[in-house]
């Protein structure tokens, strides 16, 4: 009599082409064939949909038939490494690089970012965001020596790809189909859903320096050394209003 | 989080619930009808914030909530994922929750999670492990685990005690209590072609603290055996209904969850089910 | 410019930010506010996968012999540039 153990049934599930664990039996006392494949259907179907329902974009780009064959070696080479489902797949644009198939969408890789970005974002902590009234009654001179945190659920993408149109021309009502050139994007989530907003030039030098700590003054000098025509007001607005900034506040040790 | 201080308890009564489905979080609040609580899976509220977590503690304000893990692998052969327990703590202490509840069944084997029920030999050695485990959960989330019956569609040649005598001794290590899935009843004795009155005569019934409720799809082995497989995507079956009935006549009534997975209905679907344990209910209250 | 000019200049900066930002509505603040409703249907897959206790009796595990064929939109997404070149992103093509 053998006994199956986990490694053995689990090497079994994810590879179709191997033989069913001998212990495991029909009611009639056969070696189970179809009944081991319950599992196998189980484990894969379950995965390849959670492929479906987190780069919707990305499946839409490829088209059904090319995605599915695509998750599917996905899936096997990659299982899940938490019981977290809602962030599965983190490991899709690295695998997309090096995807022989789709080599000639190089903006693919960025598309699947996006996505995780959003999922992530959509599952981020609460927090609230810096007040307008404080921003404008704090004195021209201690406004520059601020410091301000990113709020959880900010993510920015750059790319050398116009990723937010290629997103956008693949939403329902679709945008414009895209012209080339790189774009930068923030996704932020001023309530409970998550949007990509196209950042303008300078915006994203700007957050980083917010990110890495830098006063807001030096945060915009950082930038303007870049972009010499960055428009502030511009940036800021978009940054207020998708509720973007935090107040900084020192780690307690 | 939103709220680090954890809402009052709602006590479970021996009534309908369902799995709570953000789809129907309008239907809920405008009318809930027949159902009087919800049940959520762990996992999907293991995020940092944000629509979930909102919605799940606004529920929880007016109804009482089952918290079912589906991802913490307690028959593992090897260690607990002690993160996922202390994440499942975190979710169980912010929550509050009525009830608590994993399953019989694998899932994780070293660092892969294979997002399945997976099934379990019945052996002293598992017996050891699982009530091991359970012992580390109640210890660590600080309250009573019931444990669920799986949906089986195979054997374990090396199985050497039944799955009754196995849940019951590990009620007895344990003090855990059970969830008793009567659909994975039916499922489980149809595929291994035995009796299901007679597992639930054979069942600890005095343990239970929840059953569940569920449809499934039927298909055929290669040997042309029935094959049930437990989908959760359709209404459930009369067979199951009636023993259903047969068991709370047993039992006397308990809180009994309208499980719908997959294809999901709307909500009048899900509230015709619901009315019908609460007719069965009635019967033996 | 001097410190204190530049201040002021930012200050003016924030100022028109703040007037912006309460006049456009964002995406969210133009819609559903409540918890309840989320944005258009296709935002709901920010959710991603739910996890399932429920198996499946649609067969489709295997693999297939299966050759490229660019059967979505990818085809209509006009982008150029080096299609063909390397995929690492020198810091110097990025937005800045």
């Amino acid at each position: 009599m053998s006994n199956v153990g986990q490694l053995e049934f689990s090497e079994a599930i994810l590879d179709p082409t191997s033989e069913v664990p001998m212990g495991l039996s029909n009611p009639d006392g056969r070696p189970a064939q179809k009944r081991f494949d319950v599992y196998r259907n189980n484990v894969i179907l379950s995965l390849l949909d959670a492929m479906a329902t987190g780069f919707p974009v990305v499946k839409k780009l490829l088209g059904d038939d090319f995605f599915r064959a695509m998750t599917l070696e996905f899936v096997r080479a990659n299982p899940p490494s938490s019981p977290l489902m809602m962030h599965f797949g983190t490991a899709l644009p690295n695998f997309l690089e090096g995807f022989e198939p789709a080599q000639k969408l190089g903006f693919l890789p960025d598309i699947a970012r996006i996505e995780i970005a959003m999922r992530e974002s959509y599952h981020a902590a609460d927090a609230e965001p810096v007040s307008g009234d404080l921003l404008q009654t704090t004195p021209p001179d201690q406004l520059m020596e601020m410091q301000f945190k990113l709020a959880p659920s900010v993510r920015m993408l750059r790319s050398r790809w116009p990723i937010y149109s290629i997103w956008l021309a693949n939403q329902e009502p679709a945008g414009p189909t895209p012209e080339p050139g790189g774009q930068a994007v923030l996704i932020t989530r001023p309530e409970f859903d998550p949007w990509p907003n196209l950042l303008p030039a300078g915006a994203a030098t700007l957050v980083m320096a917010i990110e890495n700590g830098a006063t807001f003054g030096n945060a915009i000098e950082q930038t303007t050394e870049k972009v010499p025509h960055f428009d502030l007001s511009q940036t800021l607005a978009l940054l207020l209003q998708a509720k973007a900034l935090c107040p900084f506040k020192k780690e307690t040790p | 989080m939103l709220d680090a201080s954890a809402p009052q308890q709602h006590p479970m009564p021996n009534a309908p619930g369902v799995g709570y489905k953000p789809q129907h979080f309008q239907d809920i609040l405008a009318d809930a009808g027949p159902v009087k609580w919800l049940e959520v899976h762990a996992e999907n509220y293991m995020g940092q914030g944000g629509r979930p977590l909102a919605q799940l503690r606004h529920l929880a304000e007016t109804f009482p909530i089952s918290c079912h893990g589906v991802g913490l692998s307690i028959g593992s052969e090897g260690d607990l994922d002690a993160d996922h327990l202390a994440r499942l703590k975190h979710l169980v202490d912010w929550l509050n929750p009525a009830l608590f509840s994993e399953h019989l069944a694998w899932s994780s084997h070293n660092s892969h999670f294979l997002n399945d029920l997976l099934p379990l030999p019945y052996t002293e050695e598992t017996l050891a492990t699982v009530a091991r485990h359970i012992d580390q959960v109640q210890e660590t989330v600080g309250r009573q685990m019931l444990l669920e019956n799986p949906s089986t569609y195979l054997a374990f040649d090396q199985s050497d005690i039944s799955e009754i005598d196995f849940l019951a001794e590990v009620t007895r290590r344990t003090g855990c209590g059970l969830l008793l899935d009567v659909n994975n009843v039916f499922v489980s004795a149809i595929n291994q072609q035995t009796d299901p009155r007679a597992y639930i005569d054979a069942y600890p019934l005095a343990s239970v603290g929840e059953i569940h409720l569920g449809g499934h799809d039927a298909d055929h082995d290669e040997a042309g055996a029935p094959l049930l497989i437990d989908s959760h995507g359709a209404e459930i079956v009369d067979p199951v209904w009636a023993l259903y009935a047969y068991t709370i006549a047993k039992s006397g009534p308990r809180p009994t969850l309208i499980e719908w997975d997959n294809n999901l209905p709307d909500w009048s679907t899900l509230a015709a089910e619901a009315t019908r344990a609460k007719t069965a209910l009635a019967e033996v209250a | 410019m001097s410190t204190t000019v530049k201040s002021l200049a930012v200050a003016a900066s924030v100022a028109a930010a703040l007037a912006a930002a309460a006049t456009i509505p964002a995406h969210a603040q133009a819609k559903e506010k409540c918890y309840g409703v989320s944005l258009a249907g296709a935002n709901d897959c920010a959710a991603g996968a739910g996890t399932t206790c429920a198996g499946t009796s649609t067969v489709d595990y295997q693999g297939n012999a299966w050759t490229f064929v660019e059967g979505g939109t990818c085809e209509t997404m006009e982008v150029m540039g080096d299609r063909m070149g390397s995929l690492e992103a020198l810091d110097r093509d990025l937005p800045a």
